[in-house]
């Protein structure tokens, strides 16, 4: 353990891992709201929207997320010149934040289109019977069900977000991987303890989201 | 002061006696891929009937009580009207005029994760602009009158089948429909809730509602029903008041479906 615990005085390891939870945090948001969306346009009867919805979640989801960080640094950024900010950290943190949502919307997307099947077809019939047109009943009474039925799914895709961060290192954002890099290239002796550490760290982030999954599944289940 | 009537912008169909026509099927038909559920279809219902949709299973009767609200669409060259306007195809107009028509289902389908009260509340609140405290007030009332108020802060899984049941009728009667219609409302209860659903209907009858019901009840067909349509393989075959009809039905394949559901 020799010149193990000067590490933390050395690296700011609490800060990178709050950097994965900043992007978690905001590409979470960001995935959820196009991807409701998207969601929407997968189940909605004009057709256009549909195909719109289907091939957005087939070409996203099969590319890896790399490629998207890596197309948006090289070339939105460094060919377009399409620039956030004039500060290069925040300027790279944005289109991080970017990539990582519109790569996990597909996701989102098809998470909440899982929960959608589990709605009875009675009660969209039923909103309809009484008078709504397509996006409230969507609004009130389709969607806030399949929310509670996709929780699980969700909770899956925000997991697999938290771990996917790392690849915002790709876009050289000073996160925990990142740092995991740097401290074992200056320090190859504590290869071993370092790695134990980056990978505890992100067990402490995302082993309570799946406890609270499970829990909000259940606790949130719709009764027929 | 002079009081002047102003014509009435769309004047409400009605046949030769002057009834007015609520519903109007024209030339309907329907297929699924290649199975004709409905083949040429022509029926008018006036105001203030019950009509009775009877039928073997598979006839056809579902499917016709269904389109006439759009949830299912019809073949090209059928028009469906309600009070004298064409259905339109979708969109907004059509959600208009869907709430015109109120619809009970087989499976109840109340909102799962709405309480009772809120069931009843939400197309007036959403669709018809009413504000919060006037249709609870409304919903209690309606709610009082399919004998469930005390139920209205629960949930729709906490209710019985027959309870579930009358809330559904209760939410349909919120929006003030011209028509109602029931498909196969008392085929999923336990027997001995079908009575209480009933009893809610023949009292929509009395009070004058114009409904269309596909049931297998024949007890109620006979106490409130004003007409009878008996239907098999897509076709109306029979038509008449339901007295005729169960003492003296004329098609055979009637008289063959009333030997098997009268004698056992």
């Amino acid at each position: 353990m020799n010149g193990f615990l000067e590490l933390f005085a050395e690296y700011d390891i609490i800060g990178a891992f709050w950097m994965n939870i900043r992007l978690t945090i905001l590409a979470a948001i960001g995935s959820f709201a196009l991807g409701t969306v998207l969601a929407v346009f997968r189940i909605s009867p004009v057709g256009s929207l549909r195909a719109i919805g289907t091939s957005y979640v087939n070409v996203v989801r099969n590319t890896p997320l790399t490629i998207i960080m890596v197309l948006g640094v090289l070339a939105v950024w460094g060919q377009l010149k399409i620039t956030f900010s004039s500060d290069f950290e925040l300027n790279f943190f944005v289109y991080a934040v970017i990539a990582l949502s519109i790569y996990h919307a597909a996701f989102v997307c098809e998470a909440i289109r899982s929960g959608v099947n589990t709605v009875p077809q009675g009660q969209a019939e039923a909103a309809r019977a009484i008078g709504l047109s397509f996006l409230p009943a969507a609004r009130v009474v389709v969607l806030p069900q399949a929310l509670r039925g996709a929780i699980t799914p969700l909770g899956n895709t925000l997991i697999a977000l938290t771990k996917n961060t790392t690849v915002a290192a790709a876009a050289s954002v000073a996160e925990a991987s990142g740092l995991m890099k740097t401290m074992i290239e200056f320090n190859p002796n504590l290869m071993v303890s370092i790695f134990l550490t980056i990978a505890i760290g992100f067990c402490i982030i995302v082993i309570p989201m799946g406890l609270l999954t499970t829990w909000l599944s259940d606790k949130l289940a719709v009764a027929r | 002061m002079t009081q002047t009537t102003p014509p009435p912008a769309d004047p409400p169909a009605a046949d030769s006696t002057g009834t007015r026509i609520l519903v109007e099927l024209e030339n309907v038909n329907k297929h699924f891929g290649s199975f004709q559920a409905l083949t040429d279809i022509n029926l008018t219902i006036p105001e203030r009937q019950v009509a009775i949709v009877l039928g073997p299973s598979g006839s056809g009767k579902s499917t016709l009580c269904r389109t006439i609200n759009r949830l299912e669409t019809i073949d090209p060259g059928g028009t469906i009207r309600i009070d004298g306007k064409p259905l339109p195809d979708e969109g907004k107009a059509l959600a208009r005029l869907r709430a015109d028509v109120g619809m009970v289902f087989q499976s109840f389908n109340l909102f799962a994760h709405k309480s009772i009260l809120e069931n009843v509340t939400l197309g007036p609140i959403k669709v018809k602009g009413v504000k919060k405290a006037q249709a609870e007030k409304d919903a209690m009332g309606l709610l009082e009158r399919v004998g469930v108020a005390q139920q209205a802060r629960k949930m729709p899984a906490q209710l019985s089948g027959g309870q579930q049941q009358r809330v559904a009728i209760a939410r349909a009667l919120a929006m003030k429909p011209k028509v109602l219609l029931f498909d196969e409302p008392t085929s999923a209860l336990d027997p001995e809730m079908v009575q209480e659903v009933l009893d809610v209907m023949v009292q929509l009858a009395r009070e004058g509602m114009t409904m269309v019901v596909v049931t297998h009840e024949m007890g109620f067909a006979r106490k409130a029903g004003d007409r009878v349509l008996f239907m098999d393989e897509g076709k109306v075959l029979e038509d008449t008041d339901p007295e005729s009809f169960f003492t003296r039905p004329q098609h055979p394949r009637a008289k063959d479906f009333l030997g098997k559901i009268l004698t056992h």
